[in-house]
């Protein structure tokens, strides 16, 4: 007996017939647990939709739960928000739509390049160079720190040095590390807390003057997802087919002409859906905005928990507005996505 | 880099005007270049943007532990001193937690955690040895065996815990409740009922809401006089409870909040993973007769435990930086009950202390390093190589 073939896309909301033939018992109980859930988990959002409806008045007299029957519903925080402090607010949601979608362009670019070399070219880097670079720089950050001289210039010379005893004695190291060394350092760098490295990147950014700007989040977005997008790339890449490939190349395509051409319009898939979970993760990043931005650059979720302060408390039904509205480009972005992206991407990579 | 490549390559229907055909002769050189590097530019961006933004920053930090630093005026090195300070000196209460005698439960978990961890030691010798997996082992049971000592020495004996328990509360408890919720729910939703499509969507809603707006939302919700479970807290008798001032409640809030939001994330890979078990293989149990409970643990969990034990790898790596949550929430209180390694590290920065703030992030780093490679290593490789 062959297993029935398994619905897809909009196939899926029409379910198969062979769908309810459980016992009634087990239906019961599936439905009630499902349906606790599903309360559980709409009853927080339709009270911040609700709240940001509400005046100030009908926050703080205490719960009320259902629009014109134990309260008048206003525009009040919206107005608030949108006309009198539109600015701010308006400003704010520009930095976020401009650093975020900056963020995941620039992240998935480099990211899916690095994963498609990754997949397809055999890279030997010799682990003596690798020290070797390791000695150099370390040797900088002695003379920084013991001699006192100039952060640029002891980097300058550190690479420099590198450059030249590469160079000189690259010949005579025989250790290879392989492609699998490179992934599995560039995706280990997630384990590291952002926290860890955010006091020397502010520090670095200080030097030249980017504090508070667009550049530092988009770069520090960037850096923090890259990991990511070259995990599941890689994975993707892995999983297309060669011949295509092969046979463009030996048409004489040059290696970034296939990439352009035939390997990305085929991956789209993979990078819908690394877009969308990059485009979030940056979207609702707290950490390192936190750091690098002020007032210039401040993004949502700052000018979100900024709602707290003053004497006046919390402004519940402000608050309420800001997150309803910093939800809508999520949720557009996956309603553009979503065709693209089969549910297997993100399992496939998983499983790894 | 597209324009570039577009301009470099001869296309069929070039769109290269005639006039500049003069410099083609150029441009095909670059583009010959080009292709000759391709092997180094694919992955050079990446490469560097991580040497300079990941590792750099990593080693500086390290150099930052060291010394003593304010943001105006001149850097000292101190040596272990910072990190001496967090674990055995003034800061240890705020790290550590507050020691007091050792209580009689506390002395069993120490002694029990000591005999599991040997019993386990032991036992690995006894199978097949290697001297990596031997010093691996050891640094594993090494930081289990300090664990239960701070666990026995703090909590156990009445006293408060410092970041580091609290830390490991949210990611152990907390981990530990989405897996279990996430893999329950996903089994719901792999049942054939109708309606289906409607609870994967709405289960999934939680992702994308930012978690500032949980944070808030969840403060909402606990709010006792003004949220909107009042009347039942106040049925409960619980109508002046100030949960955000009682350690626990205000630590319990917070796992709460966390896994309302990423519940989901667990809920969809497992989802996909249970769906991709082919049909047949339960099938074939069920006409063997097999029961239900049987089909689970000899069928479905084998074959979906790589991808749980990664996806949960995942999540503890995540939850270690936790931070907004709990900024949000309680901004570390009451007191210091629910600041995790991340805040304790940013409030040591916001007091402009880079050294101690950095000696905090060290440490954090320490601490994941060790449970997620422990992890990776004893569950993640294990589970799949006997799957």
């Amino acid at each position: 007996m062959a297993p029935p073939q398994r619905p897809t896309g909009i196939a899926r909301l029409f379910e198969p017939p062979e769908i309810g033939r459980s016992a009634i018992g087990t239906r019961i109980v599936v439905y009630t647990l499902l349906i606790l859930w599903s309360v559980f988990v709409l009853f927080p959002i339709y009270w911040v939709v609700i709240t940001s409806f509400k005046t100030p008045n009908a926050v703080n007299q205490g719960p009320f739960y259902i629009p014109w029957v134990d309260f008048t519903p206003s525009l009040h925080a919206w107005e608030e928000l949108f006309v009198f402090d539109y600015e701010d607010t308006l400003k704010a949601y520009l930095n976020s739509i401009i650093i975020a979608s900056c963020a995941t362009v620039l992240c998935v670019a480099v990211g899916s390049m690095a994963a498609y070399a990754l997949a397809r070219i055999q890279y030997r880097p010799k682990l003596g160079v690798i020290l070797l670079f390791v000695v150099c720089i370390a040797l900088a950050f002695v003379a920084m720190a013991v001699a006192g001289v100039d952060w640029w210039l002891a980097l300058a010379v550190g690479v420099a040095l590198f450059f030249f005893l590469a160079r000189a004695l690259g010949r005579h190291f025989r250790r290879t590390l392989g492609n699998g060394d490179i992934l599995f350092w560039i995706i280990s760098q997630r384990i590291l807390a952002p926290i860890v490295v955010i006091v020397p990147i502010y520090l670095m950014f200080q030097q030249v003057n980017l504090l508070d700007t667009h550049i530092a989040l988009i770069i520090a977005y960037s850096v923090t997802n890259l990991p990511i997008v070259v995990w599941l790339m890689y994975d993707f890449f892995s999983s297309i087919p060669l011949d295509l490939e092969e046979s463009a190349q030996l048409d004489g395509a040059s290696r970034i002409r296939t990439f352009w051409e035939i390997v990305l319009p085929l991956s789209r898939p993979g990078l819908a859906a690394t877009t969308l979970l990059v485009m979030i993760l940056s979207w609702n990043e707290y950490l390192l905005a936190l750091f690098l931005s002020t007032s210039n650059a401040q993004t949502m979720p700052i000018l979100v928990a900024a709602m707290n302060a003053g004497e006046r408390g919390i402004l519940w039904w402000s608050m309420s507005v800001v997150i309803i509205v910093m939800i809508i480009p999520v949720v557009l972005l996956a309603l553009v996505l979503q065709r693209f992206i089969s549910k297997g991407v993100l399992l496939g990579a998983v499983k790894g | 880099m597209a324009s570039a490549m577009d301009q470099g390559t001869v296309r069929p229907g070039s769109r290269i005007p005639a006039e500049t055909a003069i410099h083609r002769p150029l441009r095909v050189r670059l583009a010959e270049w080009l292709d000759g590097q391709s092997r180094q530019l694919f992955i050079m961006p990446a490469v560097v943007l991580i040497l300079i933004f990941s590792i750099f920053p990593l080693v500086a930090s390290l150099v930052l532990a060291f010394s003593r630093l304010r943001l105006t005026g001149n850097m000292r090195f101190v040596g272990f001193d910072n990190f001496e300070k967090q674990i055995f000196g003034s800061e240890q209460f705020h790290f550590l937690g507050t020691f007091g005698e050792i209580s009689v439960a506390g002395w069993v978990l120490i002694v029990a955690a000591g005999a599991a961890i040997l019993w386990w030691l032991v036992a690995y010798a006894r199978s097949g040895f290697t001297w990596a997996g031997f010093i691996g082992r050891l640094i594993t049971a090494a930081l289990g065996f300090g664990l239960a000592m701070l666990l026995g020495a703090t909590l156990l004996s009445g006293q408060p815990f410092g970041t580091l328990g609290v830390t490991l509360f949210y990611v152990f408890v907390g981990c530990a409740f989405q897996f279990a919720i996430g893999l329950g729910l996903a089994f719901l939703c792999a049942q054939p009922i109708r309606g289906r499509t409607f609870f994967r969507v709405v289960f999934f809603l939680p992702l994308m809401i930012t978690p500032i707006g949980v944070g808030y939302a969840f403060r909402m919700m606990a709010d006792t006089t003004k949220g909107p479970l009042a009347p039942a807290w106040q049925w409960l008798g619980l109508g002046d409870f100030a949960w955000a001032a009682d350690p626990w409640a205000a630590r319990v809030f917070i796992v709460v909040g966390d896994s309302w939001q990423w519940i989901p994330f667990i809920f969809v890979v497992l989802l996909a993973a249970l769906e991709n078990i082919p049909r047949d293989f339960v099938e074939a149990g069920e006409v063997d007769g097999a029961s239900r409970w049987q089909i689970f643990r000899e069928i479905t969990w084998p074959q979906i435990m790589p991808v749980a034990a990664t996806v949960l790898l995942i999540r503890m790596i995540e939850a270690f930086k936790i931070v907004d949550l709990p900024n949000i929430m309680t901004s570390g209180g009451p007191g210091i009950a629910t600041e995790s390694m991340t805040l304790h590290a940013f409030f040591s920065w916001r007091a402009l202390d880079l050294g101690e703030a950095s000696a905090v992030a060290y440490l954090l780093l320490f601490v994941t390093v060790i449970v997620c490679v422990s992890f990776f290593n004893l569950v993640v490789l294990k589970r799949v190589r006997t799957a």
